[in-house]
């Protein structure tokens, strides 16, 4: 952790303009060439400059394969600004940020590259003070993990003790593909960085939209008193794409949408939807709640009547025609790999006891939506009966995640001039319509937090697990009996089972 | 979309805002704050610009007022504009003539959103006790820029004898990065006892003056100031400490080099911030900020530092 100075003259509790500075620091990032490194991560880097956010010194050294130069790796630095940062381009700006770039060339398993990758950092240290504050980011299968930590430890790399300054280690999810895959991970990242050195970064879950989450729940009167199993009658976590899997083939096939969604941002959407008031804002108390909430969590009895898993076939979406995933460049003709799953939930406390939860993912389908619907009972009304029973539903409060975040309300509003007919209505509210323009993208907050030292909102090792053991079940049941996931017609909302899964306990879902 | 009224009642401007949602669509829900922006004439249109860029953070009703001459017939014409050419706000622009060449609260009452908070700027000049003012009385912020106004100086003072919790002075605004960078070097190094603080900048700059009392009054040493006309805005902070000068100095626009002693110099983006940028961190907080408060106040009259101060202003070194 940073060392803080709690007699700093110049921090007042009161002044706060006064955000607090990484230390001066080095990022070493694995996996340069990738496509998250090019679109998110380089652009990021640089925003956070131009916003003078980065530490001082800020130094950046990639790590990979090509034989590159610094100046050939600052050029390619600079064509991924140019294309993805969302900042304006300042020549100054840059030349101060390019002045930090090293390039370090070699295999993960090559010894001499990681002498070299010592050498260079020391060089940093000495020639523009990152005192010894290094932070390694992952950026690379997971199979990787293993030779790359023995090898930063083999070199003195990832660890500080005996010397100045921290290092910290930046892994992307997946965080393994079941439990025991998790905890082997786990383990090979662990033995060589200590727990609160790890960084597990969910993308989708910036800091940002977490906290709306909660602030939404906790910091208002008129919402929380509703929110448990005496007027909740179902809440629906959705979290739609309307792509296909690209060129992701490698990593999805034999992966699928219930591991690579469900198993943690849908969880981690469920556990904070759920989950109890923390008594403080620190990692420590909002693990702990997120942990109860996952840990009360219980399967259905019926695993196959209560999920249901689809694949997308080809045709038109929204006028263009696309491939089925069976077409999908390098996807085997037999593959079983879903491209959607949905499932049910319960958990059993007695705020929810009865209440389920039904989470749902998949490619493919209507548009790009993840929200969170928290569906509320039926009025007992004999006063507004309508005689469509259709016509007007059940109140709804509705959390946007992506795109444009915000929250909507659903309510009853009588049909002006009628006798006493009902209909549904809405009340939007959107966290600003241009507000994202602005906004810091989730993954300058992120960079900026694995500087700082803060990892509240980043899951730690034991929910990974937890998550692990709620999918588990579903994942031997899946396999077992060798469940061929049906077809969905691209643009739909998913396959006819998954409608079933609903109308078995006489609900449906929501077209988000 | 921009509609055009001449000689008008913010009544009626309230209708037309009424239909002009109905008939559009254009939206306005999610308000966060009404911005009341009190111009000269000729000199709106780059406020508007700052206040359209913050909107992106802060959506809010922005009311321009724009005062001409007092001597003319009493008038009052409107222009409003709407979605496209408002950012995300919609900026309701009104032109005083005659009597309402003053902005009062009974002239813009009817524009208020409701419910939500009201922040009162002054581009350039403002009133000799902005928390006085008609629109000063309601407003929860009141945020000025003495760097702008015709006598910097003089506003400083005015502003230091006039204080009321929710002031604040974007020449305050401008020295964050500063402040943020020089709070960051103690964080490394604790409470090293520093023996004087020199700053550095423009001749006639607020922020120099507010920068050197600031620092003074928390490390408890003294302030000299040294200003010359051809500085931009703040230029070098250096710290004297027994182990030598700690020195945050910004040569260009863009870049700031950090000396400490026995440390490589160090390179910080620390890129000049532009008025868009300032007035959004304005708006971020409505609740008063005590620390200027305190330093507007009483640091700057204080015995120790009200001599320096006197100088500085005077556009003499102090020694």
């Amino acid at each position: 952790m940073p060392h803080h100075n709690t007699s700093n003259p110049l921090r007042d509790p009161r002044d706060r303009r006064l955000t607090r500075v990484a230390a001066p620091s080095s990022l070493v990032l694995f996996g340069v060439t990738g496509d998250l490194a090019k679109k998110k991560l380089l652009p990021a880097m640089y925003d956070l400059a131009n916003r003078g956010l980065l530490p001082p010194s800020f130094s950046l050294v990639g790590f990979g394969r090509r034989e590159w130069d610094d100046a050939q790796f600052a050029e390619y630095v600079k064509e991924s600004i140019a294309d993805n940062a969302r900042t304006p381009f300042n020549e100054a700006m840059w030349e101060q940020f390019a002045s930090g770039l090293r390039f370090v060339h070699g295999n993960f398993d090559d010894d001499a590259a990681y002498e070299r990758l010592a050498e260079t950092l020391t060089e940093l240290d000495e020639s523009r003070g990152t005192r010894g504050n290094h932070a390694f980011y992952l950026s690379i299968p997971p199979k990787a993990f293993d030779v790359v930590c023995q090898k930063l430890a083999d070199h003195d790399l990832a660890d500080s003790n005996g010397s100045e300054g921290w290092r910290r280690v930046v892994i992307e999810k997946p965080f393994g593909h079941d439990l025991e895959s998790a905890r082997e991970l786990n383990a090979i990242v662990e033995r060589v960085f200590p727990a609160d050195s790890v960084f597990r970064i969910d993308h989708y879950l910036g800091k940002e939209t977490v906290q709306n989450i909660l602030a939404l729940r906790f910091a208002n009167q008129m919402f929380e008193p509703l929110w448990d199993a005496r007027y909740v009658d179902h809440v629906q976590i959705t979290m739609a794409e309307d792509i296909g899997i690209g060129s992701r083939a490698g990593y999805y096939d034999g992966v699928g949408a219930a591991r690579d969604v469900i198993q943690n941002h849908l969880l981690q959407l469920l556990a904070f939807t759920a989950m109890e008031e923390p008594p403080a804002f620190s990692a420590h108390h909002l693990r702990r709640e997120k942990a109860k909430v996952l840990e009360s969590v219980i399967l259905p009895e019926d695993l196959g009547a209560y999920s249901a898993l689809g694949q997308y076939t080809a045709g038109l979406q929204g006028g263009a025609e696309v491939k089925g995933f069976h077409q999908e460049q390098d996807i085997p003709a037999d593959s079983r790999t879903e491209t959607y799953a949905a499932l049910r939930l319960e958990i059993n406390n007695r705020r929810w006891s009865g209440v389920p939860f039904y989470l749902r993912a998949g490619k493919r389908l209507g548009r790009r939506v993840t929200e969170i619907a928290v569906v509320f009972k039926k009025s007992p009304n004999l006063l507004f009966r309508s005689p469509d029973k259709d016509d007007f539903g059940q109140n709804a409060i509705v959390i946007r995640i992506q795109p444009d975040e915000g929250v909507t309300i659903r309510f009853g509003s009588k049909v002006p001039g009628t006798q006493s007919e009902i209909r549904d209505v809405t009340m939007d509210f959107g966290y600003g319509h241009a507000f994202t323009e602005s906004s810091p993208e989730a993954y300058e907050r992120l960079i900026l937090d694995v500087l700082l030292g803060e990892p509240p909102l980043f899951p730690d090792h034991s929910e990974v697990e937890l998550s692990w053991k709620i999918l588990d079940p579903f994942e031997d049941y899946w396999a077992e009996h060798h469940i061929r996931p049906d077809a969905y017609a691209p643009g739909s909302w998913g396959p006819e089972t998954a409608d079933q899964l609903m109308a078995r306990d006489g609900r449906v879902w929501r077209r988000p | 979309m921009i509609v055009q009224m001449e000689n008008t009642t913010t009544s009626t401007i309230e209708k037309k805002l009424h239909s002009l949602r109905d008939e559009n669509g254009v939206v306005t829900l999610g308000r966060v704050l009404t911005l009341v922006i009190l111009a000269r004439a000729g000199h709106s249109e780059m406020a508007i610009e700052a206040a359209n860029f913050a909107s992106h953070e802060h959506p809010c009703r922005i009311i321009v007022h724009v005062a001409h001459s007092a001597n003319e017939a009493t008038r009052l014409d409107a222009q409003l504009r709407m979605g496209g050419d408002a950012g995300a706000s919609e900026v309701i622009i009104l032109h005083g003539y005659g009597e309402l060449a003053e902005p009062t609260e009974t002239l813009i009452s009817a524009l208020l959103l409701p419910d939500a908070p009201i922040v009162a700027w002054w581009p350039h000049d403002f009133p000799d006790s902005p928390g006085d003012s008609s629109i000063g009385k309601i407003a929860h912020r009141r945020i000025t820029d003495s760097a702008r106004a015709d006598d910097p100086f003089k506003s400083l003072q005015q502003l230091s004898q006039q204080y009321r919790p929710g002031d604040t002075d974007l020449a305050w605004t401008r020295i964050t990065s500063w402040r943020i960078q020089l709070a960051a070097v103690f964080d490394q190094i604790g409470a090293v006892p520093v023996r004087e603080v020199i700053v550095e900048g423009a001749e006639r700059s607020p922020s120099v003056v507010l920068m050197g009392v600031w620092l003074a009054n928390a490390l408890g040493c003294e302030a000299k100031f040294i200003t010359q006309t051809e500085r931009p805005g703040m230029d070098r902070v250096t710290l004297v400490t027994d182990d030598g000068p700690i020195e945050l100095h910004r040569p260009g626009n863009t870049v700031a080099v950090l000396k400490q002693p026995g440390q490589p110099d160090q390179q910080i983006a620390m890129p000049v911030r532009d008025l868009n940028v300032c007035l959004a961190e304005e708006l971020r907080r409505l609740d008063p900020d005590e620390v200027y408060g305190d330093v507007i106040t009483k640091a700057m009259v204080s015995a120790e530092l009200e001599e320096a101060v006197e100088d500085a202003m005077d556009g003499e070194e102090s020694q």
